[in-house]
This record gives C-alpha cells, sequence and structure tokens, in this order.
C-alpha cells in the first residue's frame, strides 16, 4: 500500500433492488475516489440514489437490494469480496455514518453510554470502565456540556442538533478513515447547521478523516467540500471541483440545481425551479435519465450519454453540456 | 411515584367496593343455597334455624351490610358447604394456581418471544410461516379441547407425562410447590403449556410485529452501522424495544391467566382456585364465591400497578407521574 493510496475508491458501483414489480437500479455505474482528508460532497434530489451509495460502501443494503456490479476499495482493499465479518468488522471502525434524522438514529430505550461503550467493545477488547472513558472523551470533543453526566441520560433527552452530536460522537469514537454523512444536517437548524458543518470541517484537516458529505442543497456545501459529485437517478452526471462546478455547471441538470439555489439569485427574483419530477426508477426509458426535463434536449439524447472527463479533473455526462460562458 | 400510588390506591378501593356490590347482588341472583344446603328431610323449625344462623333470613341490604362489616374486620365469610373461612380455603388453593399460570406465563415468554423474532426476521421463510400458522391455531382452537388432546397424546398413548394431579409438592417459601421435584415437574408441565398456548401465540404475534417494525428503523441500521453484531443488534437493540409491548400485554393478561385456569384446572383435575370456583358455584357456596372474585379483583388490581411500574421501568420515556392512574 502507497502513501498516496486514495482512502475510497469506487469504481462502476451498481446496486440494485430486485423487487416483485421489476429491477430499481438505485446506484448504476457510480464512481468516485476519496482522498485522506478530503470531504467530497454528493448532491443530488430525493430519490437519486446517495443513501444507497452511502449504505453500499457499508455493505448494509437492505433485501431485495445487493450490489450487483463494481468495485469498492478502501485504502487498497477490495471490500465487495469481503466476508460479511470482516466487513462488519470495517463498519464502526474504520468506517462510520451519521444518519439524516437524529430524532430517529439513536435507540430510544437504550442510554447514551449503552449506545458508544459498544461502538467501543465491538471493535476492541478493552474494559468498559476505559471504553467509558473513550465515549465521555468522545461527547467532550463534539462540544456536549458535563458528558459525564449526559452519558447516563436517554436520547429523548436531548435537542435533535444535541442528539446529532452524539450521532458524530459515536461516529467518531474509534477514529475512523472515512466518514459517511447522509445529509447529517437537513433536519437542523440553520446555526446549529453550520457549527455542525464548521467542526467537520475541522475535524478532517485536523486528523486526515475522510468525509463524505451527502445532501441535496448545494450551499450546504459550498464551503465545505473539496469536490462534488451531482447524482440523478443514480449516476453522476457532472463531477469536479466545487468552486469549478458551482461557478461554471456543464451538465443541465446541475444548472438548474444552483438556479433553484436562493443565496445565488438576485435578491427578490423568482426562485427557478427544475421542471417536472424525478423519473421512476423502475423501467427508465432508454437515453438520458434527464431527457424529460432537460431544456437541451435533442435526438441524440434518446441514446445513452457516456461521461466524459475533462480537464481540471472535471467530467459531465451530456451530449450537450454547458460551456463556460453560458452562465453569465 | 407517590402521588401515583396514592392515586392508585383510592381508586382500587373504590373499584373493590363497586365490586362487591355488583358480586354480591349477582350472587343471590343465581339461586337460594337454601334448596341445596338443608336436608328436606328435616322440619321446619330445624330449616329455619339453619336460616337464621347462616343469616339468609334477613333481606339483601342487611346482609350485604353484614357481610361488608365482616369484610372491613378481615373476615370474608364462612364457607357454606365446608364450614371454615372461605379466605382461608382460597388462600389454600391459591399456590397451585399460581404456580401454574407463572409456569404457564414463563412457557409462553420463553418459547414465544425468540419464535416472535424469528417469524418477524424471515416472514416469509417457511418456518416463519409455520410459526404463524401455529399460532393461529393457538388462538382458535378452544383450551379444553387442546387438553383433552394434550392429555390423549402424551398420557394415553404415549405414557410420558401424568394427565391430572399435582404430583409430589415441596415446601417453598412456606407454601407447596410442584416444580421443585421431578414429580411434581412433570405433572405441572401439560397443564402449564395448556394454559399458555393462547398466550404464547399472542406473545409471538407481538414479538413478530414488534420485530418487523423495529428492524426497519435508523436505530438498527445505526447500530449495524457501529459495527455491532446480529446477536447484540437482535438481542439487545431489537429485544429491548418489543419487550415493552409484551411485558405491559402479558401482565394485564396474567389476570386473565388465573380466570382461564378454571378451564385447565377442570380438564387435568389441578386442585387451584379455579376448580374451587366451580365445585362453589355447583354447590350455590356463597360466601366462597363472593370471596374468590373479590380475591380475582384484588389480584388483577395489584398486577396492573406492577406493570405499570415494570412498563416505567423498561420504556424510560415514560414517568410514573405522568400516567393517567
Ligand atoms: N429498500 C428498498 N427497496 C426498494 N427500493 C429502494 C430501497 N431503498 C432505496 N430504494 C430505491 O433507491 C432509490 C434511491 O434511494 P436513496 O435512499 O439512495 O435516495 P436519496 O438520494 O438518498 O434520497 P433522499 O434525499 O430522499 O434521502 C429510491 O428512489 C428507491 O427507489
Ligand atoms: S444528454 Fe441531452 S437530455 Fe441529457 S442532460 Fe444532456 S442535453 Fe439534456
Ligand atoms: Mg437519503
Amino acid at each position: 500500500m502507497t502513501g498516496n493510496e486514495p482512502t475510497l475508491c469506487v469504481e462502476n458501483l451498481q446496486t440494485y433492488f430486485y423487487t416483485k414489480s421489476g429491477v430499481i437500479k438505485a446506484v448504476d455505474d457510480v464512481s468516485f475516489t476519496v482522498d485522506k482528508g478530503e470531504v467530497l460532497g454528493l448532491v443530488g434530489e430525493s430519490g437519486s440514489g446517495k443513501s444507497v451509495t452511502g449504505f453500499s460502501i457499508l455493505g448494509l443494503v437492505d433485501p431485495p437490494g445487493r450490489i450487483a456490479g463494481g468495485r469498492i476499495r478502501f485504502k487498497g482493499h477490495s471490500l465487495t469480496t469481503l466476508p460479511e465479518k470482516e466487513w462488519r468488522n470495517l463498519r464502526g471502525s474504520r468506517i462510520s455514518m451519521v444518519f439524516q434524522d437524529p430524532m430517529m438514529t439513536l435507540n430510544p430505550v437504550l442510554r447514551i453510554d449503552t449506545q458508544m461503550i459498544e461502538a467501543v467493545t465491538a471493535h476492541e477488547n478493552i474494559s468498559r470502565q476505559e471504553a467509558r472513558t473513550r465515549a465521555r472523551d468522545a461527547l467532550g470533543q463534539v462540544g456536549i456540556p458535563s458528558p459525564d453526566e449526559r452519558l447516563k441520560a436517554y436520547p429523548h433527552q436531548f435537542s435533535g442538533g444535541m442528539r446529532q452530536r452524539v450521532a458524530f460522537s459515536i461516529a467518531l469514537i474509534n477514529k475512523p478513515d472515512l466518514i459517511i454523512a447522509d445529509e447529517p444536517t437537513t433536519a437542523l437548524d440553520v446555526t446549529i447547521q453550520a457549527q455542525i458543518l464548521h467542526e467537520a470541517q475541522k475535524l478532517c484537516r485536523d486528523t486526515g478523516t475522510a468525509l463524505i458529505w451527502i445532501t441535496h442543497d448545494l450551499t450546504v456545501i459550498a464551503g465545505l467540500s473539496d469536490r462534488v459529485c451531482v447524482m440523478y437517478a443514480g449516476r453522476i452526471v457532472e463531477a469536479g471541483g466545487i468552486n469549478q462546478v458551482l461557478d461554471t455547471p456543464h451538465h443541465p441538470y446541475t444548472y438548474g440545481l444552483i438556479g433553484s439555489v436562493p443565496s445565488r439569485n438576485k435578491r427578490g427574483a423568482p426562485l427557478a425551479q427544475i421542471a417536472g419530477m424525478t423519473p421512476s426508477l423502475l423501467n427508465l426509458p432508454p437515453g438520458c435519465a434527464f431527457r424529460q426535463r432537460c431544456p437541451r434536449a435533442s435526438r441524440a439524447c434518446l441514446t445513452e450519454p457516456e461521461i466524459h472527463e475533462l480537464k481540471d479533473g472535471r467530467a459531465v455526462r451530456c451530449f450537450h453540456p454547458y460551456e463556460e460562458e453560458a452562465t453569465a | 411515584m407517590l402521588a401515583f400510588t396514592v392515586r392508585r390506591l383510592l381508586q382500587s378501593v373504590i373499584v373493590l367496593f363497586v365490586m362487591s356490590i355488583i358480586v354480591f347482588l349477582g350472587i343471590y341472583a343465581i339461586g337460594n343455597p337454601v334448596d341445596i344446603l338443608i336436608n328436606p328431610e328435616a322440619d321446619i323449625a330445624e330449616q329455619e334455624a339453619t336460616i337464621r344462623r347462616l343469616g339468609l333470613d334477613k333481606p339483601v341490604w342487611t346482609q350485604y351490610f353484614t357481610f361488608l362489616t365482616n369484610v372491613l374486620q378481615g373476615d370474608l365469610g364462612t364457607s357454606f358447604v365446608h364450614n371454615e373461612p372461605a379466605l382461608l380455603i382460597i388462600l389454600e388453593r391459591l399456590p397451585a394456581t399460581m404456580e401454574l399460570a407463572v409456569g404457564a406465563v414463563g412457557l409462553a415468554i420463553i418459547i414465544g418471544i425468540p419464535a416472535g423474532i424469528i417469524a418477524g426476521l424471515y416472514p416469509d421463510s417457511i418456518i416463519g410461516r409455520g410459526i404463524m400458522a401455529g399460532s393461529i391455531l393457538g388462538f382458535s382452537l378452544p383450551t379444553f379441547w387442546v387438553g383433552l388432546m394434550l392429555i390423549m397424546l402424551f398420557s394415553v398413548m404415549l405414557g410420558w407425562l401424568p394427565a391430572s394431579g399435582r404430583g409430589d409438592t415441596v415446601g417453598f417459601l412456606g407454601v407447596q410447590v410442584s416444580f421443585l421435584t421431578w414429580d411434581g415437574l412433570t405433572h405441572i408441565f401439560l397443564p402449564a403449556f395448556n394454559l399458555a398456548l393462547f398466550k404464547m401465540s399472542l406473545v409471538i404475534r407481538l414479538a413478530r410485529a414488534g420485530t418487523r417494525e423495529v428492524m426497519l428503523q435508523d436505530y438498527i441500521k445505526f447500530a449495524r452501522a457501529k459495527g455491532l453484531s446480529n446477536v447484540r443488534v437482535i438481542g439487545v437493540h431489537v429485544l429491548k424495544n418489543i419487550l415493552i409491548p409484551v411485558v405491559t400485554v402479558l401482565g394485564l393478561e396474567l389476570g386473565s391467566v388465573i380466570a382461564f385456569a378454571v378451564v385447565t384446572e377442570t380438564v387435568f383435575a389441578w386442585p387451584g382456585i379455579g376448580k374451587l370456583l366451580i365445585d362453589s358455584i355447583g354447590n350455590l357456596d356463597r360466601p366462597l364465591v363472593v370471596a374468590y372474585l373479590l380475591m380475582t379483583v384484588t389480584m388483577f388490581i395489584i398486577i396492573n400497578f406492577v406493570v405499570d411500574i415494570l412498563y416505567s421501568l423498561l420504556d424510560p420515556r415514560v414517568r410514573l407521574g405522568d400516567m393517567k392512574a
């Protein structure tokens, strides 16, 4: 293993749900890498396959879903060929995840200390007392006051923001190499959101932890991530450095997403909306999945566009991408 | 907690009082014990003496009032038939019923919870479907019929287990119990299983429904994302959540287990209070029937109280102070 091996390398990942009514290609041909200490944004509207991508990396895709193709390499080791037990050993110790709804992620009938200590003892053979000390320190680290007392509390005794901090501290407790944060701030108010974002960013810089930040809101990751992948209907349609993508989006979908972000509009101007709805992933028609909603669609778009590598590490999956001058 | 207890106690007294009136009037309506108790050949003077001795010549309200005064002094009346204090007779038989009921609930839990969890985890598998089919049978087959079938199969045809009685008993904390002797165990197994069947089916359904619901929760996925083993996820995270409804319902049902024991005790000739009740109703032994019913109501009240406390211990979100008593 060389020093500049990326923390995570996903290649042509396909995660399909084999339901009674047909195959749902929730993730189809998704590739990206995340380097040590890097923050990768994963953006897309609801149902675009962001969470399923995250669960695939953890090996937690629920039946009837499974990884149907592609490779996931973590620090040079292939995860997809790993026996379940070894994959489980990585979960929560080397790769951890924070979920969207802090009200639902903690078990309501178990005390915080139980839920934190088990996260440690599942991976390390240490005494409860040591694990407890570590849990207390982890709570302190995410800014929870009087952690010793709070350890004895139950989840319902915390506010939503505090619960998300607890979830983060559980994710951090074993000093993982990669954290997948699945819209962790969506359910929180703006101030707390900003605090958590700031702390997450600082953490990655300080410890070299790689971070995948999933969101449907581009503004959230504008100041946070280094690179961004835009997903649509299970595929990555555009990828690149966050600033370049925000300044000169190439894909019509990204273009629409940025248009619908309030802060980038002129004050008082009506919000641009992307017309239409996400297509059903069941029986996707052939060709570009964005076709029905795309202002630039042409006959060419009836066939499936491939993803093109552009300069500066950017990539786009479109026959008629916007060029730089298109966004004024 | 204190306020809750006091409130609950006051309510219990009222419930008991109302119950005593209903029971007393009800038993009065069933029939006149004089017809059964008194030798028809006895002369009129003798008959009237007996009626007066039992207090049956007075109007019903006076009889009730006498009864109530006695109860407040701890005297639930004297059995017409046994000529002994009713309470004493019941207390003598109570351990047998309690042992049977606790055994039945224990079996319902030990078999029902794992079976329900398996059925909830693999609802479409053969074993999951089999468990559900079994629970439907347990719900729908009448207890006495299953009891007879159990006797037929295990006692008559296979000869493995005895069909009636308590077997050898030993003293335990001052009462006679069967479950501590091998002979007693073989005697209690069939009736306890028979009595457990209905509750077991109930537990299976609750555990299965709970498991299916809990497994979909984010906190289960989060627990797995922490890298916990399946044993820990199911044995701690799932189990603790499904225990809440199971314990609540089972606790409340413990009273009805005691009530249902009437059937099982009759089928298996188990010498508990259920069998005593049936015999007493047959003899129109008023004091004994009234004492039995009041005892049962008291037991229900105590059980509900204990269940509420257990519930608040299991579910940290519930505090007794907030609960409607
Ligand atoms: N258990 C499942 N069974 C069947 N299909 C599923 C299942 N889970 C996810 N899917 C499919 O995968 C698609 C992608 O789901 P995913 O949860 O990854 O979306 P998302 O991008 O995270 O959306 P959101 O922003 O709403 O969280 C969904 O549209 C759904 O059709
Ligand atoms: S490929 Fe065609 S339809 Fe798809 S986004 Fe590009 S222009 Fe629009
Ligand atoms: Mg999601």
